[in-house]
Order: C-alpha cells, then sequence, then structure tokens
C-alpha cells in the first residue's frame, strides 16, 4: 500500500509540473498573438516573436504534453498491471530531470539555441537528456507491464507501447547532428533530404505525442469515469494496428509543391486520406461508448469533455487529411489556417482528454470529490469558446490570405502586393488573441480546481492520520 | 491465436515496430539512398564564413518562423516570387529552411533582389519601408560581433572552403553585416530568369498622357511602393534621384515606355522588378507621376 502512495506522489508530481509548463506556454502563446499584430512587443534580443514562438510550442508540446503523458501512462500502467511500478525510485527521479529538462530547454531557447527543425529544435546536449528521459520512461513501462499482475494488456497498454517505441526512433533519427560546439550543430541530413526527416518526425510527432498516448488516457478514463464499457474491443483493434501502421507514410504531406520527388508527396497524401479510417475508428468506439447513455453528459461531468475532445479529435483528422490534398494544400499551406488546424488539435482533443483526466486522477489519488463541479464546467465552457473562436477566425483569415496571394487582375498581374494582404489579416489576429485571451481564463478555472482538490485532500490526509 | 499477443508484451512490442517501420523505411529511410535526395545545382557554391555566420543568424533567431524558402511551382507564387524552387538549391543547407508558415514572404529568391542598403535600413526599421509591417526591428544586430574561431568550427563541421584571410576579415563585420550577406546569396543558385524585353516599349506612348489625375493615382502608388527608396518626391535615397540631369533627359532620351520597362523587370543595379505586383494602369500611373515631379523641377 505505501508502494502505491509513493508512486501516486510521483504521478502528482507530474501532473502539477505539467500544468506549470503549460502554464508558461499558454501565456507566451498570449504574448506572441499580441505581436502578431502589434511589433512593438517584440523585446530583443530574448523575446522576439522568433524565439519566443519555439518556447510557446515546446513548453507546451513537451512541458504540457510530455509531462502529462509521463505521469498518466505512469497512472494508467499501474492500474492495468495491478502492481506499482517496477522502479519507483527512478520514476521519481525522473520527475525531477524532467523539469531540470524543460527548464533548460526554455532557457536554451530564449538565448537562441535552436536547430531550426520544427518540434526539434533543442541543441545536442538537451536532445541527450531528452533521450535518457525516455529510456527511463519506457524501462519503467516496459519493466511494469512485464511484471504484471493482470495478464490480458487493455486497449491503453498498447497504445503506450506504440508511443514508447514510435517516439524513441523518431526523436533519435531526426536530431542526428554533428556538434560544432556545445551550443551549435548541423544536420546529419541536408537539402530536399533534411526536409522529408523533419516532416516524417514532425508529422509522427503530432502522430505519437498529440494521438497515441491521448487515446491511452481516452479509452482509459472515458469507460472508468462513466462506468461503461468501450462499445466494440474488435475495432479498437482495427483502429490501432491500422492508425500506427499508417501513420508513418504520411509526413510528407507537410512538403506539397515543394522540391521534394514527387512520389514520395503522393504516396503521402494517400496514406493520409487513409489515416480517416482507424481516426474514426476511435471516434465511433467513443460516441458508441457513451451512445447507450446519452444522459451521461448532463449527469456527468467528466463526459463532455471526453466526448467533445473526442468530436474535436474527428473533425481534426477529417480536416487534416482534406488540406493534405493538392487543390486544398496550394490555397491553405504557408497561412494562418494551419495553426487554426493545430490549435483544434491541441486546445481541443489534447487539452479537453488531459484535463479531464487529470480531474479523475487527483481526487482518486486522494480518496476524495473534485473540489467543484461548477468551476469544472466553467472551465470547460470557456476553453471551448476559446478553442472555436482561436481555430475559426483563423481558418478564415487563412483562406483569405490564400486567396489574395492568388488573386489576379483582369491583364494577369498580381492584384495584392504582400502588404496589402498582410494588413487584411489584422482583425482577424485581434480575436485570436481575444480567443486566447478566453482559453487561458478557462485554464485558471481548472487549475484552481485542482489545486483547491490537492488542499481538500491534504486536510483530509491529515485529518485521517 | 491471435489473441495471444495482447498477453504478451515483449512480442507485442516487437510486431508494432515492425509495423511503425514499414512506412518510415519506404518514405524516409529508403529515399535516403537515392540519388534524387541529394541533388546539387552545378553553380552551387558553398556558403563564406560571413554568409554561413549569416545563415547562423537566422537560424538562431528563428526567423523561418515567419518566412519561407520554397516557391511552389504555381503561377502567381511565380509571379510575387520568382522562379520556382529546384531540389538542387539547398545541398549545403544542413539542415533545410524552407519554413512551413509565410507570416512574412517568402525568401527564397531575395538574394540580389534589393541593394545591400535595402536591406539594412529595413532590418533597422521594417516600419519605414511598409507602415504597417509587423516584423519586429533588428537594428540591435549592429552591436553583435563575430568571433573567427567559432566560425572555423562552424566552417569545418560543414566541410565548406575557407581562406585565413577570410577569417582575419570577420572581426570587423557585425552580426548585421553577415545577415545581410546571408540575405544576398539566397536562391541564387538559380539564374534570374531575364524578363523578357519588348523591343517596341520604348516607342510606347503613356496611355494616360492625357489623363489630369493619372499622376494624383501615381502619387498614391508612389508613397506605398517607392518612396521608401526614391524618397520624398522623388528626392532619391537608396534608390537614385528621379528628378536628377539623367532623368531630366539632358543625357539622352529616357521615354516613357523605358521608365515603364524598368519598373516592370527592375534592373540589375538593385532595382526590383514590379511587374508581378502592379497592373499595367499602375504602372503607368507611377511613369505620370514621375513626369510631373519632373516637370515641377524643371
Amino acid at each position: 500500500m505505501n508502494d502505491y502512495q509513493y508512486d501516486h506522489q510521483t504521478v502528482k508530481g507530474f501532473i502539477v509540473s505539467s500544468i506549470f509548463w503549460g502554464v508558461v506556454g499558454i501565456l507566451i502563446g498570449l504574448w506572441i498573438s499580441v505581436q502578431m499584430w502589434k511589433p512593438e512587443f517584440n523585446v530583443p534580443p530574448f523575446f522576439t516573436f522568433g524565439r519566443l514562438r519555439v518556447v510557446h510550442t515546446n513548453s507546451l508540446a513537451f512541458g504540457l504534453g510530455i509531462g502529462a503523458i509521463f505521469g498518466i501512462s505512469y497512472y494508467i500502467a499501474m492500474r492495468l498491471t495491478k502492481r506499482p511500478l517496477v522502479f519507483p525510485k527512478l520514476a521519481r527521479f525522473h520527475l525531477y530531470l524532467f523539469n531540470a529538462a524543460i527548464a533548460l530547454a526554455a532557457l536554451s531557447l530564449f538565448a537562441g539555441m535552436n536547430q531550426t527543425l520544427e518540434y526539434a529544435e533543442l541543441e545536442w546536449p538537451l536532445d541527450i537528456g531528452v533521450v535518457i528521459l525516455w529510456v527511463i520512461f519506457a524501462v519503467n513501462i516496459f519493466g511494469t507491464i512485464i511484471k504484471r499482475k493482470d495478464e490480458q494488456m487493455y486497449i491503453s497498454l498498447w497504445y503506450i507501447i506504440a508511443t514508447v517505441i514510435a517516439v524513441a526512433v523518431l526523436y533519435i533519427v531526426n536530431n542526428l547532428a554533428v556538434p560544432a560546439s556545445l551550443t551549435k550543430s548541423y544536420s546529419l541530413f541536408a537539402g530536399v533530404n533534411s526536409a522529408n526527416v523533419q516532416w516524417w518526425y514532425g508529422h509522427n510527432a503530432v502522430g505519437f505525442v498529440f494521438t497515441t498516448p491521448i487515446l491511452a488516457m481516452f479509452y482509459y478514463f472515458l469507460p472508468k469515469s462513466t462506468g461503461l464499457p468501450i462499445y466494440s474491443h474488435r475495432l479498437s483493434i482495427i483502429a490501432f494496428w491500422s492508425l500506427v501502421f499508417a501513420y508513418l507514410w504520411t509526413g510528407a504531406h507537410h512538403l506539397v509543391y515543394t522540391p521534394l520527388p514527387d512520389w514520395i508527396q503522393t504516396l503521402a497524401i494517400v496514406f493520409t486520406l487513409f489515416l480517416i479510417a482507424p481516426s474514426w475508428g476511435s471516434v465511433i468506439n467513443g460516441y458508441y461508448t457513451v451512445g447507450t447513455d446519452w444522459n451521461k453528459m448532463q449527469t456527468h461531468y467528466l463526459t463532455k469533455f471526453f466526448i467533445l475532445g473526442i468530436t474535436f479529435y474527428g473533425l481534426q483528422t477529417v480536416q487534416g487529411p482534406t488540406q493534405a490534398i493538392r487543390v486544398v494544400s496550394q490555397l491553405i499551406h504557408y497561412t494562418d489556417w494551419v495553426p487554426g488546424h493545430v490549435h483544434m488539435g491541441t486546445m481541443g482533443w489534447v487539452t479537453m482528454t488531459t484535463a479531464a483526466s487529470i480531474y479523475y486522477i487527483i481526487p482518486k489519488i486522494y480518496g476524495t470529490e473534485i473540489y467543484s463541479i461548477k468551476a469544472a464546467n466553467v472551465h470547460f465552457w470557456l476553453v471551448l469558446i476559446g478553442q472555436l473562436m482561436f481555430s475559426i477566425t483563423m481558418w478564415i483569415t487563412g483562406i483569405q490570405q490564400g486567396a489574395l496571394w492568388k488573386a489576379t487582375n483582369a491583364d494577369g498581374s498580381l492584384k495584392y502586393t504582400f502588404m496589402e494582404g498582410l494588413v487584411k489579416n489584422y482583425p482577424f489576429w485581434q480575436l485570436r488573441t481575444v480567443a486566447g485571451v478566453i482559453f487561458t481564463v478557462g485554464m485558471l478555472f481548472f487549475i484552481y480546481n485542482i489545486s483547491m482538490t490537492i488542499r481538500k485532500g491534504k486536510a483530509l490526509a491529515a485529518s485521517r492520520a | 491465436m491471435a489473441g495471444e499477443l495482447y498477453r504478451r508484451p515483449i512480442m507485442f512490442a516487437v510486431v508494432a515496430t515492425v509495423v511503425i517501420l514499414i512506412g518510415t523505411i519506404v518514405t524516409m529511410f529508403f529515399p535516403m539512398f537515392t540519388e534524387g535526395m541529394h541533388p546539387r545545382l552545378e553553380n552551387l557554391k558553398p556558403y563564406t564564413a560571413l554568409q554561413l555566420a549569416g545563415k547562423d543568424i537566422y537560424m538562431r533567431e528563428g526567423c523561418n518562423n515567419c518566412h519561407t524558402q520554397t516557391v511552389r511551382p504555381l503561377r502567381t507564387e511565380v509571379m510575387r516570387y520568382g522562379e520556382y524552387s529546384k531540389a538542387g538549391e539547398f545541398a549545403f543547407d544542413r539542415p533545410f529552411l524552407w519554413g512551413s508558415k509565410r507570416t512574412g514572404p517568402d525568401l527564397a529568391r531575395i538574394g540580389g533582389k534589393y541593394p545591400d542598403a535595402w536591406h539594412y535600413k529595413h532590418f533597422e526599421n521594417p516600419q519605414a519601408f511598409f507602415a504597417q509591417s509587423n516584423m519586429p526591428k533588428y537594428g540591435w544586430l549592429q552591436s553583435g560581433k563575430l568571433d573567427p574561431a567559432a566560425m572555423e568550427a562552424h566552417m569545418k563541421v560543414n566541410g565548406f572552403p575557407y581562406t585565413q584571410e577570410e577569417m582575419a576579415d570577420l572581426p570587423s563585420k557585425t552580426e548585421l553585416d553577415a545577415l545581410v550577406a546571408y540575405m544576398q546569396v539566397i536562391g541564387t543558385g538559380v539564374k534570374k530568369a531575364v524578363p523578357v524585353t519588348v523591343a517596341a516599349m520604348a516607342e510606347e506612348k503613356n496611355p494616360l498622357a492625357g489623363d489630369p489625375n493619372a499622376h494624383e493615382r501615381g502619387e498614391k502608388v508612389y508613397e506605398k511602393e517607392c518612396e521608401a527608396c526614391h524618397g520624398d518626391d522623388g528626392r532619391g535615397g537608396i534608390g537614385p534621384r528621379l528628378t536628377d540631369d539623367i532623368w531630366l533627359n539632358k543625357e539622352g532620351d529616357i521615354s516613357d515606355g523605358r521608365i515603364y520597362e524598368i519598373i516592370a523587370n527592375g534592373t540589375a543595379n538593385g532595382m526590383p522588378p514590379y511587374a508581378g505586383q502592379l497592373d499595367k494602369d499602375k504602372i503607368w500611373s507611377l511613369v505620370s507621376y514621375i513626369r510631373h515631379e519632373q516637370h515641377k523641377t524643371k
């Protein structure tokens, strides 16, 4: 029993840390959203858009995302194997090393140490740190699963295993570089080839950080919190294997109309279209699970987080393949449509599902109830409105940009200069900042609720002792 | 039988690894060993130490977050930026710097488009050129020094040739010098398409010559597109004065058609072409405006 208690401290540590880095990332996100329409908000050398944007993406993908994934995967693994982690002390060390690495990562990015590979910006010494973190995670997850008390491995464990394997391969290969000094390296890959490696990584980082581990949470916490069993085990098997098979073929849809060989682009587009099927396998499984009792949407506050989360996942996985098609790509590629798309996934699917999982875990750890369901509902509506407003404004302005770039006069000359197009983005960029503020306020309700629940739990534990 | 898999974690992990690696091998690993992934244009030159220092700064400042460096083979894109990007242009970029977002314009053909002076002035104050630009100011790079020892290490890792004189010269340059040097070399591996010159153009008369309002319309275009370089009322700056003796035809005739051609196609001395961005009427109205200003100074 004591072991369990100890491991939960590590889980909680990861959750609290990930929330902290989430706050950092979201606030920087707000800042750079203002820089888009007010260049005076750039403060060189450390706080220009070019440096802050990578701090934003890294602190949210690695700090909030990976932090929550480490903690929640440990929680899920312990529950599904019915035993504590095999190396609890290593897990605790993992937590400390994680926070040290993210802090150093943020500082190095402020300082401009940037490999310019999207979502793999960190320089080589930190890359080694990330690999060590991942090895520790892998050892603890695999060790715990091998020593499990329950023979059958549930779906969530499949997704966690796939995540551990895929991220390791992706991260190591894409970061291969020749160091020129402690703070500067040059990629092992050049030109067209480096573009192909990078987007094989970039797209699959989305697949195996923002998809598979989040699906692991979804498949575990949706049935747990609602008490409804997953609708179809067979469907989840098909969805799992086809997803992890097809994802790795699709990276080059980020390089449509670039000098990358055409056959790689086309193959990527085809597999991207195919990906709709396994993605919607999970969406359908989610809907039919709750479909046996839709009242849960009203009566159980977490159900709507999961259902809206999986809905955004469903929309995301239709919109994404649409964007990969050449005729759509040529209109919206390089425009603000793309951040609109990405943020539906991160602010909608990932954050909602992760937050709901945390709402479930924290009271469970302390044997208590959530501090306020009302505050959780306010959180839900604010992040929903903020995210929709963010994505919709960016879609509109993205289509507008693409159309203005392509518009021609009767004599065939271009109708708008670049500046004439840029100026038309300003009202939308301003609205996006407003959307970000609404989302942030929603997240503050979440943080308040979680910290009050922890306080309540601690008081309860003290009174028991 | 298949159900066994979900009770045997090691076998499960092995199968999952194989499934994950198939797409990886076909689309990423295998192509790496084909020639098509390592093309190099014949006249593509390795970066000099100063240019590489500039590229390092471009990476450090995260310029790729707002600027792409790849022109797609789409008609309007080629008109706006120039020749579409070729696979063999990027052999010395480790990694590639194509970017994924155009908050600012594409830079694949920025090399040689403007004179150096344009870049210095623009980096210092982008809003001086485009009042509503959202680009941050980068004049502070002028106080950044270049470190020859570090640059020597960078050149070595890239395998670029360099001379000791080149290295000895670096301390006299600033980070901004390096960045401008890099700007001027981007995309120059591909020869600039020679604009089609219409021989009869020089004979062409301004169709707006009789229009009394044409110069006012031209002034509006001028203020937006030309003034940053050619100054208030054509008094000159980075670009030449448009009311000096040469332009007043004292050293030989410059016809309306010739002015049109210069605006449309640009010059080898740093005047960028505007044919892709301004329609005929706007260019002719500029000709009217220039004539009007010249007339005032006469």
